[in-house]
């Protein structure tokens, strides 16, 4: 008799509920020639001398494990970048973790820091594998609804509402994922002072601090008397268009450090060598070509903002990442409803808010990193389609 | 502002001024002067487009000519440099420092038109002591555009 397989797969896991829009993405594969909205990545390669540095690499044989924490030398030009671009200091020796992508990196920190039980306070909606991690890790996630009339910013007294002494940390990620909302120093300051009445860590995803549009990004970490209990995740996939290579680190105390390190040794035992040299290299020279990303982003994202407007999807102006969130609900649909609609009626493929949680209903997700002329196709698509559907 | 105007046109001159605007939020109107008096003041000299001539079977023979020239009083290598510019053949001149002094793009119909420019109009020149006729073979990148082969951006059609 066989092993009945159907109930041997991990409660934990199975307490991940499947994705809800797992039907959209099934109807998604099955039309041609759509313009995607949908994409969360740039639409450039990684610029050439990125790609140049890590093919004379493997000509030159590097093509063996690294230390456990990443290459020291990559190590080292990390601390100067975060020396440099915010007066941070971090040793290369033990308070730094190189990682496949911020995703490692917040896996990591989950497990190295949860108890059974232990919570995490959040932002819904959120990037999706946030309250993912925190439960694979045993812990709770307790969500803060945030909305657009606030700019989907998430508030320091929303959070201390939501403290118990079960809470261990707050992770926040702002340039946001889904919802491109930046977060302005003095706001991100009040969350720290929470965090420092109630011991808490936080966990802070900076994947797009370098897409801000006319704003300033403040690294939560430069905040006062903050860095100790702050870990900081960042990479290299959306500034310098390096999201294939799974590349990423983690900043933090040195016991948080060597914690996630445990688990990094016995899971993942080093980022991709060639990755690590292709990072190198950005961090050595990469600035301009992203500097140049970053101005033909903005433009696209002036173009989008505005279009969706005009369109009458009511959208705030979003100042970071490459996503607008506008709202469809003067359409009377759900969030599903409308993607799916839109991507059947007009061949345009958005995410529905409610991908990134409860409070993204009403929304969904327009990426802009792509090009000029199809966001303008698909914004006189998206207006055709919401003038049949408006409710009077 | 009329930088990043001339930065949007010089990328795509078919960009109107309304999409502009909205690219920069500078009014369109605004936007329109600025451009209007950027042609007048021939900072905007042309709007053009690059064409890989070879898809439609229609090959122009081009040249890069070296030319050493004596510079003369007063003028240094401007005059002698005008005498050439304004023969239509002459594409682009540049004054360069090195081993020659100017560098001229020729194009032409065929290589002995190009050939016979350099020797009856171009080398005969006073003060043009002497030129090296480089023909070009194959063109793989113009103005920024990598004519065959250029890479396609493969992603998945949706990523959280």
């Amino acid at each position: 008799m066989s092993i009945r397989v159907q109930g041997l797969t991990s409660q934990r896991v199975n307490q991940i509920a499947p994705s809800g829009i797992r039907r959209f993405f099934d109807l998604l594969a099955s039309i041609e020639g759509i313009i995607s909205l949908g994409i969360g990545e740039p639409d450039f390669a990684t610029p050439w001398h990125i790609r140049e540095a890590a093919i004379y690499s493997l000509e030159k044989g590097y093509t063996m494990y690294t230390s456990n924490l990443g290459m020291p030398e990559l190590r080292q030009e990390l601390s100067r970048y975060l020396k440099d671009n915010y007066e941070l200091d971090y040793d290369p020796d033990s308070e730094l973790l190189i990682t496949v992508g911020v995703s490692e990196g917040l896996d990591l920190t989950m497990r190295a820091i949860l108890n059974p039980g232990d919570e995490v306070i959040m932002p819904d909606p959120c990037y999706v594998s946030y309250s993912a991690c925190v439960i694979l890790a045993g812990g709770t996630p307790i969500m803060v609804p945030t909305n657009q009339e606030s700019n989907f910013e998430i508030s320091a007294a929303d959070i201390e509402a939501r403290v118990t002494n079960k809470t261990k940390a707050i992770l926040i990620g702002y340039p946001a994922n889904p919802t491109g909302a930046v977060m302005s120093k003095e706001k991100l300051a009040q969350i720290a002072e929470v965090a420092q009445r109630h011991q808490l860590l936080v966990i802070s995803d900076e994947i797009y601090a370098k897409l801000v549009y006319g704003v300033e990004h403040t690294c939560f970490a430069t905040l006062p008397e903050i860095k100790e209990s702050t870990i900081l995740l960042g990479g290299f996939s959306k500034a310098y268009a390096m999201t294939g290579w799974r590349i990423g680190y983690a900043a933090a105390n040195k016991e948080v450090i060597a914690s996630m390190n445990k688990i990094h040794q016995y899971t993942m035992l080093c980022a991709s060598i060639m990755a690590q040299v292709a990072a190198i290299e950005a961090l050595k020279s990469g600035e301009s070509s992203s500097a140049e990303m970053v101005e033909e982003y903005n433009r696209r994202r002036l173009t989008i903002v505005q279009g969706l407007n005009d369109i009458g999807l009511s959208c705030f102006e979003s100042r970071g990442a490459f996503y607008a969130f506008p709202s469809i609900k003067g359409t009377g649909m759900t969030s599903e409803e409308f993607a799916e609609k839109l991507l059947i009626e007009e061949k345009v493929a958005v995410v529905p808010g409610t991908a990134f949680g409860e409070c993204g209903e009403g929304h969904v997700r327009c990426c802009y990193a792509t090009s000029l002329a199809d966001i303008e196709e698909a914004l006189s698509r998206m207006g055709r389609f919401v003038k049949k559907h408006k409710k009077v | 502002m009329i930088k990043e105007i001339l930065k949007i046109l010089e990328n795509d001159a078919r960009t109107t001024a309304k999409q502009i605007s909205t690219m920069t939020g500078t009014p369109s109107d605004e936007v329109a002067k600025i451009i209007k008096q950027a042609e007048k003041d021939r900072t905007i000299l042309k709007y053009k487009t690059i064409i890989n001539w070879e898809k439609v079977g229609d090959e122009q023979v081009w040249a890069l000519i070296e030319v050493k020239v004596a510079p003369q009083r007063d003028v240094g290598f401007d005059s002698i440099a005008e005498r050439i510019y304004r023969f239509p053949q002459a594409r682009s001149v540049y004054l360069l420092s090195g081993t020659y002094d100017l560098l001229v793009l020729v194009a032409g119909k065929t290589m002995h038109e190009v050939a016979d420019f350099v020797s009856q109009k171009l080398a005969p020149i006073e003060g043009v002591q002497g030129t090296v006729t480089h023909f070009m073979l194959k063109r793989y990148k113009e103005d920024g555009e990598i004519l065959e082969g250029r890479e396609e951006i493969r992603r998945q059609p949706v990523i959280l």
